[in-house]
């Protein structure tokens, strides 16, 4: 990090300011109807849900690099994770598939587990020397055969287990919104792995540690049918929430559609979108609310000392690498957090979906965006961008058409106005340059 | 035991295929290694970097293909290579112009040069897409194989058959001779002495006259060609995906780390370490192990990791050096 990050004197209205521009916006979306806004409030109120989810995101990767400087460049991985919960927590029970082979599963996950616990262990208790890398390398095969005998053929037997309909080893049955919970839970814990390895070195390093355990992250999900069916997607994860159909069916909700009139399936699509708003609210409030006392504690003052100067907070005691490991994992479970509320806001968990342009890099740029180091400023970025990012699917084909009007005619043109949906990508990259290098404090600067 | 064709089902599934995959990821890590050491940060957009100069070649490709040019049983994207490497070279030129140069003058640390190498990631990744688009595109043509199955069965007289395609025997080829021109830059001219010495020590380097944009720009033009070469390489060998050259970001950076970031030796050694790896790995061994031992019936395919994860070897890979010895095999550089 660079230790030039002066507080200079920004308005005091600055933030208060851009918030109700960013309010106008969403307003604008929903009430007017022309070639830039769409005039639906149902439309907006989407726009503005995933836009909190990103901000939940946004705010788990500024305690990282805004509090510590630490590049987590595997956030999809961490997203993709936190959902993972709702389908292991919240779905039905599938019949006969813990029978077939759960017990077996969690033992050979166990098992794997402790042969590498075992082979720490025996790294570090015994003496340098060609023994102790024969006995870890004993430790590591025979804890592999012993994983592969055991796991193998539960994985076949649960997968065996009805697979047009389930083939996977289903939920708990459990409040939905208890896995939001236990998404975070999730995701702390492979980064607290990846953190424990990758930490410590140089800066660079965890950077790419991350991009790998997010492509691994990803392809396991893509890849075990029997832990969430794979490609194959699990559907109906339970709602916290009313479902339309019911309301629309529901006479007292008919005649309070009647009332605002607007017709039962609009008024229903909004009812659910505004119970998935107050939700994620109190999530969002939440945190910002436990982020901003922790970084206003000696905690975060010392967080941020070690983050100015390393070597200057090493020097006075600080131990740099832990507190390093425990803010990354603590951002890591806010990540997770919000890729359970997505999951469950889709109530469809496919992993094809999880593209690391689009879940890691995206909310890079929402963070550098908002303000690296100000929670306001993530939330601010993070809206901002997701809503930028949706209305470029409108605004970058008709703005591609008009610069390529003068054209003729011909394979040229057809080609421009083919790609112009790839402009989003060009769009993103010159924000995230053009902010890192003129306004690298954000919008909403640090105080 | 079948020694002569338990050997020919490994040299075609496995060492084959991995050679040239090594090779392509050696030239792949000498870039980024490049970058490591003469700019001091991981260059995240060298994957991208890569799809772009591949894209321009294929371009070029089509375009001689189009006017009936062609280089016989070699590919015509051979013909194209140069083209690819000067527009590549002449953005990379321009992006460190316009990008990296600010930061560099402010001695920003390495983490912001970073992410401003991931906005150039998204840039040249919108770029590579607008160019040619998201699909896979195959632009190999002239002789598809140096020895195919059927010659080799009737040669030999083996059960097994072995083919070398004509893309692998060119990876391979091309690669020790761009290996070999590097070093013969780097340890007997002027200006690769100037990139050494300022690689090993900055302040030295500057002291005794070395013009440092000179040794930059010439960095840039290197990576760029080691860039494009890596990249039509892989094209060649496999196809071309953009989003594919993402993918490869991981086992590349593995390979640089492993042979140690900011040693060319190493990022070679790296490469066919993790490509060895990878293929060994993710290989079902039944069939080898049928021939060495008849008798052993073994219950499954004897393959230690489904091919799904075959980037979870780098990873692992990664993981290990990074705990056993953090400055890689060939002692880079860890700060």
């Amino acid at each position: 990090m660079s230790n030039t990050r002066q507080a200079n004197t920004s308005s005091r209205w600055r933030a208060p300011l851009l918030f109700l521009a960013l309010a106008v916006l969403f307003v604008l979306e929903g009430t007017v109807r022309n070639a830039m806004f769409s005039g639906s409030w149902n439309t907006a109120l989407g726009i503005l849900n995933m836009g909190l989810i990103s901000a939940i995101t946004a705010l788990g990767v500024n305690m990282q690099w805004g509090y510590a400087g630490l590049f987590n460049v595997g956030v999809v991985g961490f997203l993709a994770l936190g959902g993972l919960a709702p389908v292991l927590v919240a779905t039905a029970p599938v019949d006969g598939a813990w029978q077939a082979g759960g017990p077996r599963i969690l033992l050979g996950l166990a098992l794997g587990i402790g042969t590498l616990a075992l082979a720490a262990q025996a790294w570090k208790r015994m003496a340098r020397g060609r023994l102790r890398g024969l006995v870890l390398l004993a430790i590591l095969i025979a804890g592999f055969i012993a994983y592969r005998a055991i796991f193998d053929p539960a994985v076949i037997a649960i997968e065996a287990n009805n697979p047009a309909r389930h083939g996977n080893i289903g939920g708990l049955g459990l409040p939905v919104l208890l896995s939001w919970a236990v998404g975070g839970v999730f995701a702390a814990a492979a980064a607290w792995a990846v953190g424990k390895v990758a930490l410590g070195l140089r800066s660079d390093y965890l950077a790419i540690a991350t991009l790998g355990i997010g492509e691994i992250i990803v392809a396991v999900l893509k890849n075990e049918d029997w832990l969430a069916r794979g490609v194959k997607n699990v559907t109906s994860i339970p709602r916290p929430v009313a479902y339309e159909i019911d309301l629309q069916q529901n006479p007292a909700f008919q005649s309070f559609a009647n009332r605002l009139s607007m017709s039962a399936a609009e008024a229903s699509g909004i009812w659910v979108k505004i119970s998935y708003l107050s939700l994620f609210l109190v999530v969002l409030l939440v945190v910002i609310l436990l982020a901003e006392l922790a970084l206003k504690s000696p905690w975060g003052r010392m967080m941020r000392a070690i983050r100015d100067n390393e070597t200057a907070a090493e020097a006075m005691g600080k131990d740099v690498t832990a507190r390093h490991l425990q803010v990354f994992v603590l951002g890591s479970a806010v990540i997770g957090i919000a890729g359970a509320m997505m999951i469950t806001q889709d109530g469809l968990m496919a992993p094809v979906g999880y593209n690391p342009l689009r879940y890691t890099f995206l909310i890079w740029v929402m963070v550098i965006v908002g303000g690296s180091g100000n929670n306001w400023g993530a939330v601010l970025g993070a809206v901002l961008i997701w809503f930028l990012w949706i209305k470029a699917e409108v605004w970058g084909p008709a703005l591609m058409g008009l610069l390529v009007l003068p054209l003729p005619d011909g394979g040229l043109k057809a080609h421009l106005l083919d790609s112009s949906a790839q402009m989003r990508f060009i769009a993103m990259g010159l924000v995230l340059l053009l902010v890192l290098r003129f306004a690298p404090r954000g919008l909403v600067p640090e105080r | 035991m079948d020694i002569a064709n338990a050997l020919v089902v490994f040299l075609n599934f496995v060492f084959i295929p991995a050679a040239a995959y090594g090779a392509q990821l050696a030239l792949g890590a000498l870039g980024v290694t490049l970058i490591y050491g003469i700019l001091r940060f991981s260059n995240f957009a060298h994957g991208d970097t890569m799809a772009f100069g591949t894209a321009v070649t294929i371009l070029v490709t089509w375009g001689l293909q189009a006017l009936g040019v062609s280089l016989g049983p070699l590919p015509t994207a051979l013909l194209a290579l140069p083209v690819g490497i000067a527009a590549t070279a002449a953005l990379a030129l321009v992006t460190d112009r316009a990008v990296y140069r600010f930061y560099r003058v402010q001695r920003a640390a390495p983490i912001i040069l970073v992410m401003a190498s991931v906005g150039v990631m998204f840039l040249m990744n919108g770029l590579t897409r607008l160019l040619i688009g998201v699909d896979e595109q195959r632009f190999a043509d002239g002789a598809r194989f140096v020895i195919n199955v059927r010659d080799f069965k009737a040669m030999t007289g083996l059960q097994e058959g072995l083919a070398l395609k004509s893309t692998q025997a060119l990876t391979v080829v091309v690669a020790v001779i761009v290996v070999w021109a590097l070093f013969w830059f780097l340890n007997r001219t002027r200006s690769g002495k100037a990139m050494r010495a300022y690689s090993d020590n900055e302040d030295l380097a500057l002291l005794s006259g070395i013009d440092p944009d000179k040794v930059v720009r010439m960095t840039w033009i290197i990576a760029a060609g080691l860039a494009t070469i890596a990249g039509v390489l892989y094209g060649l060998d496999k196809a071309f995906k953009p989003f594919n050259y993402f993918q490869i970001l991981l086992p590349i950076f593995a390979a640089a780390i492993v042979g140690g970031l900011g040693s060319p030796l190493g990022a070679i050694a790296g490469g066919f370490v993790v490509a060895f790896s990878e293929v060994a790995i993710t290989y079902p061994w039944l069939k080898v192990v049928g021939y060495l031992f008849p008798d052993w019936q073994p219950g499954g395919l004897l393959q230690l990791l489904g091919t799904e994860y075959k980037f979870a070897v780098s990873f692992v890979i990664l993981i290990v050096v990074l705990l056993f010895k953090p400055t890689g095999l060939f002692r880079g550089r860890s700060v």
